[in-house]
């Protein structure tokens, strides 16, 4: 439906946010599920920008799609970093207190909790998350 | 997003307006870094934060644990959205939360 590929760094989020925004306003995307949609951009994408490529950069290419029957948004992000499937991350402990808590882990977990579903596949050499939202 | 600081004494009122995510989330650590000189009392007030992904929470988390040292920290007026991310994440077992 619309796609996009550019460098994948964290100054790109805000845009890229903006762009999903626009699809789905046209698709009467409850404001609740968009801003957890918005959230899933930035766990994703930042994780992209951060880990990907190692230190350098490299391009990432975001899809957005629609089924209409079951009013699933689909987003997919494709990069050909290292291989990273974070589908098969373990959870985080959410139930130890604040000192025991470590800082970090919980994007994906987010993500995971908030979207409908997530896949990965790796192909030619290319990491494939597609993440699954009914609006 | 917008950061609006107010100093009452030792209470230190923090409002954070928009979104507290990647891209936003270090101003707000610098903000509360630098901040936390002799307060014993942080709160942060999020009545018209948008939404908080991940790396806001890392924030939350350091200044929850900052504040346990020198005082308390609380956190009010959080919206159902942030409300459901605080509750998956268990963060409401971290945060005091009014």
């Amino acid at each position: 439906m619309k796609e996009w590929t550019f460098e994948a760094t964290v100054e790109r989020i805000p845009w890229l946010t903006d762009q999903v925004n626009e699809v789905l306003e046209g698709l009467d995307c409850p404001m609740k599920a968009q801003m957890q949609i918005d959230v899933a951009i930035d766990e994703l994408l930042a994780n992209i920008a951060s880990y990907a490529y190692g230190a350098g950069t490299g391009e990432v290419t975001v899809r957005v799609d629609f089924e209409a029957d079951t009013r699933t948004v689909s987003i997919t992000f494709i990069d050909s970093g290292v291989a990273y499937d974070p589908s098969v991350k373990s959870d985080p402990d959410v139930t130890l207190t604040a000192e025991e808590r470590e800082v970090g882990g919980l994007g994906i977990f987010l993500v995971k909790k908030t979207m409908d579903d997530m896949t990965y596949v790796r192909r030619d050499g290319r990491n494939v998350l597609t993440i699954f939202k009914r609006i | 997003m917008t950061i609006n600081k107010q100093q009452n004494g030792s209470v230190l009122t923090i409002a954070v307006q928009g979104r507290l995510d990647t891209t936003t989330a270090p101003d707000l650590e610098k903000e509360i870094k630098t901040g936390l000189d002799g307060v014993t009392e942080l709160i942060m007030d999020f009545e018209k934060l948008d939404y908080i992904s991940s790396a806001g929470l890392r924030v939350l988390l350091s200044a929850q644990k900052a504040m346990s040292k020198q005082g308390s920290m609380k956190v009010i007026h959080v919206s159902d959205l942030v409300m459901e991310v605080f509750e998956v994440t268990g963060f409401t077992d971290i945060l005091t939360i009014e």
